[in-house]
């Protein structure tokens, strides 16, 4: 039965609207599991690190898997110590997204995250000897490179992610592009990226959109839609349907991903609710079909 | 003191020969293929070629390291398993490795050749380097250019290999191994197919009133006035608009090249083993160039003697140059 997963908030949300967020999707998503934890900038952390046992329980009694996920770039001290607390934890399930915290969980079952690289099956059958349970691939791996990898993944009993909905993580920095574009440094951010919930748009000097930063991290301007790609995706072997946090509907957007998986709707109706629920933004599957990210390929080419 | 070794760019049988003259301790060099992270055309090693030079360069005392440096797309893996073994037959030196299932292989079948961790891999911290050193036997690990030099002194002290950092050349503004915008603009990836704004996809339009726009695959990464001179249009050093900057900015870094001269007796002192110089792309004379003005300053500090910092520093000049993050935390 393929499960439908929440990854984590990318952004700097403010508190009070993520208990808001996580109630919401406790009580009302049909999505089976949600990751945790702050990925991208380890000075947001103490900003919603106190909220999340509380998070935690109430999305498990909205009967959700919770797994917590670790930063994707471990560099300073506080960094270090998170990654190490983080893969000392016994429960609830974790997911790590940089080396430190493989180094640190050694052989103890574990989730590999989108930023760990696992691109084939020669990676993916070292981490499973390594105490992986779980993949969740690269977002650029294109279509029949997900088919393999993920072939090999279920011959080794490992659960395989793909990211169906989102904008796409292109780039993480040491430098934070949100405080540059305010004329700071990391270090006296002021958390100006709480402004942005769904990104900064970035604009070519022609006026054209074209990337989002988002603090350390820049993504794509386009949210990654592969609904019309689904049915292909299971049939090739992926277990989970990964939908990223955006500021949009994200009840509606799992309602809409769940309808499709159980045939209440159709790829082409699907479609038709995913574009209400987004309005104008633009959305891509390049990557799964090894064009150019942004595209949008029909899916009668697919 | 460390050893400082020089490690220098070779994109061309004629690129290595130059290097090696030019003083060299090692040189890094890729196959004509996606297994290495500067895919470009007309660039690289057949696997002939690559034994002619490994030849040259051992016969003049210099190392060859073979760059096997991208991350294979599952069901390609064998094309990367295959240029391992051709560098074990050719006799390499070490394989600067970047993907786990390629390091594994490795460490599993050519036992007695050096692993290097490339910057691809973005190892960053003590432990994600030693995951490497115990599992595939890590000797060395290339730094992303990420961290300052008290940082790198740290970080020296906590692990069991060897450290290289660059000293010299293209600043890469990205978490190496983790960048696809080009990818997302044109369809070819720098982590699969070794490839970043490739020249295929550049163009150049010139407009009426004498400015020029750079592009990649459609978009516009940068427009000069008429009396600049127009740069190459790579993704991370483009000018962009947001919302708080209307006129447009560089939103990641300004076209500009990394140059650590004046860092280079710290670094030494810091316990970095190897510097390396980038630009397997560049011309014979380029690497000529670089390669014999750092070999000169490397052998002045080793011996004690006052380097010519000064020549190194003009090695850039005309140009945008930093230290970059080495400096400060400020560059963050």
């Amino acid at each position: 039965m393929t499960k439908l997963t929440l990854g984590p908030i990318a952004y700097h949300w403010p508190a009070e609207d993520r208990r808001d967020f996580y109630a919401r999707i406790a009580d009302e998503a049909p999505v089976d599991e949600v990751y945790l934890g702050e990925v991208i900038c380890s000075k947001r952390a103490p900003f919603h690190e106190p909220d999340l046992p509380a998070t935690i329980e109430r999305l498990q009694r909205g009967g959700k898997t919770v797994i917590v996920s670790s930063l994707a770039e471990v560099m300073l001290k506080r960094e270090r110590k998170a990654t190490a607390d983080l893969a000392a934890l016994d429960a609830p399930e974790i997911e790590i997204n940089n080396a430190a915290g493989l180094y640190a969980r050694g052989r103890r079952p574990h989730r590999v995250g989108p930023f760990l690289n696992a691109y084939n099956e020669a990676t993916i059958a070292w981490m499973a000897s390594q105490g992986a349970t779980h993949v969740c691939l690269p977002t650029e791996l294109p279509g029949a490179a997900i088919a393999t990898a993920a072939a090999t993944a279920r011959e080794l009993g490992l659960g395989v992610e793909v990211q169906v909905f989102g904008r796409a993580s292109l780039a993480v920095s040491a430098r934070c592009y949100h405080a540059r574009a305010h004329g700071r440094t990391k270090d006296n951010c002021q958390f100006v990226c709480e402004e942005d919930a769904d990104g900064m748009p970035l604009r070519t000097t022609d006026d054209r959109p074209i990337l989002r930063v988002n603090g350390i991290q820049t993504q794509s301007e386009s949210y990654v839609d592969l609904l019309p790609e689904t049915r292909r995706l299971i049939a090739d072997g992926v277990t989970h349907l990964r939908l990223m946090p955006q500021a949009v509907d994200m009840v509606a957007v799992a309602g809409t991903v769940r309808d499709l998986l159980d045939d209440r709707l159709d790829p082409a109706g699907a479609e038709a609710a995913l574009r209400r629920i987004c309005d104008a933004v633009p959305f891509s599957n390049g990557f799964y079909h090894g064009q150019a990210g942004y595209r949008r390929i029909a899916a009668a080419a697919g | 003191m460390s050893l400082a070794e020089l490690i220098c760019p070779a994109g061309t049988p004629a690129a290595l020969r130059t290097a090696v003259d030019a003083g060299a301790d090692a040189v890094y060099c890729g196959f004509q293929d996606a297994t290495n992270a500067r895919n470009f055309p007309g660039l690289n090693f057949t696997p002939d070629e690559m034994a002619a030079a490994v030849a040259y360069a051992h016969d003049k005392g210099t190392k060859v390291l073979l760059a096997l440096n991208t991350y294979p797309p599952a069901g390609k893996v064998d094309l990367w398993r295959q240029a391992a073994d051709a560098g074990a037959r050719i006799g390499v030196d070490a394989f600067i490795v970047a993907d786990m299932g390629v390091a594994d292989y490795i460490a599993r079948t050519h036992p007695d050749i050096r692993l290097h961790l490339s910057v691809q891999a973005a190892a960053s911290s003590p432990e994600a380097i030693r995951y490497y050193c115990d599992n595939f036997g890590v000797k060395r690990v290339v730094l992303p250019r990420i961290l300052t030099i008290p940082e790198i002194r740290e970080i020296r002290r906590e692990i069991p290999c060897e450290i290289e950092t660059f000293i010299f050349g293209n600043h890469g503004l990205m978490v190496e191994g983790r960048c696809s915008l080009t990818n997302y603009l044109t369809g070819q990836s720098t982590n699969m197919d070794g490839v970043c704004s490739p020249a295929s996809d550049v163009e150049y339009a010139r407009h009426a009133d004498g400015s020029m726009s750079s592009r990649l695959a459609g978009f516009t990464i940068d427009c000069f006035g008429a009396d600049e001179k127009a740069g190459y249009p790579t993704i991370c050093k483009g000018r962009y608009r947001a919302p708080h900057r209307p006129d447009g900015y560089y939103a990641f870094e300004e076209p500009i090249s990394l140059n650590l001269s004046r860092l280079l007796p710290e670094l030494i002192d810091a316990g970095v083993h190897a510097f390396k110089i980038e630009g397997r792309q560049r011309s014979k004379s380029y690497v000529r160039g670089v390669v014999s003005a750092f070999r000169q300053a490397v052998d002045d500090i080793r011996a004690g003697r006052q380097a010519n910092i000064a020549d190194l520093v003009a090695l850039t000049e005309g140009q945008k140059q930093t230290q970059g993050a080495f400096e400060t935390k400020k560059w963050r």
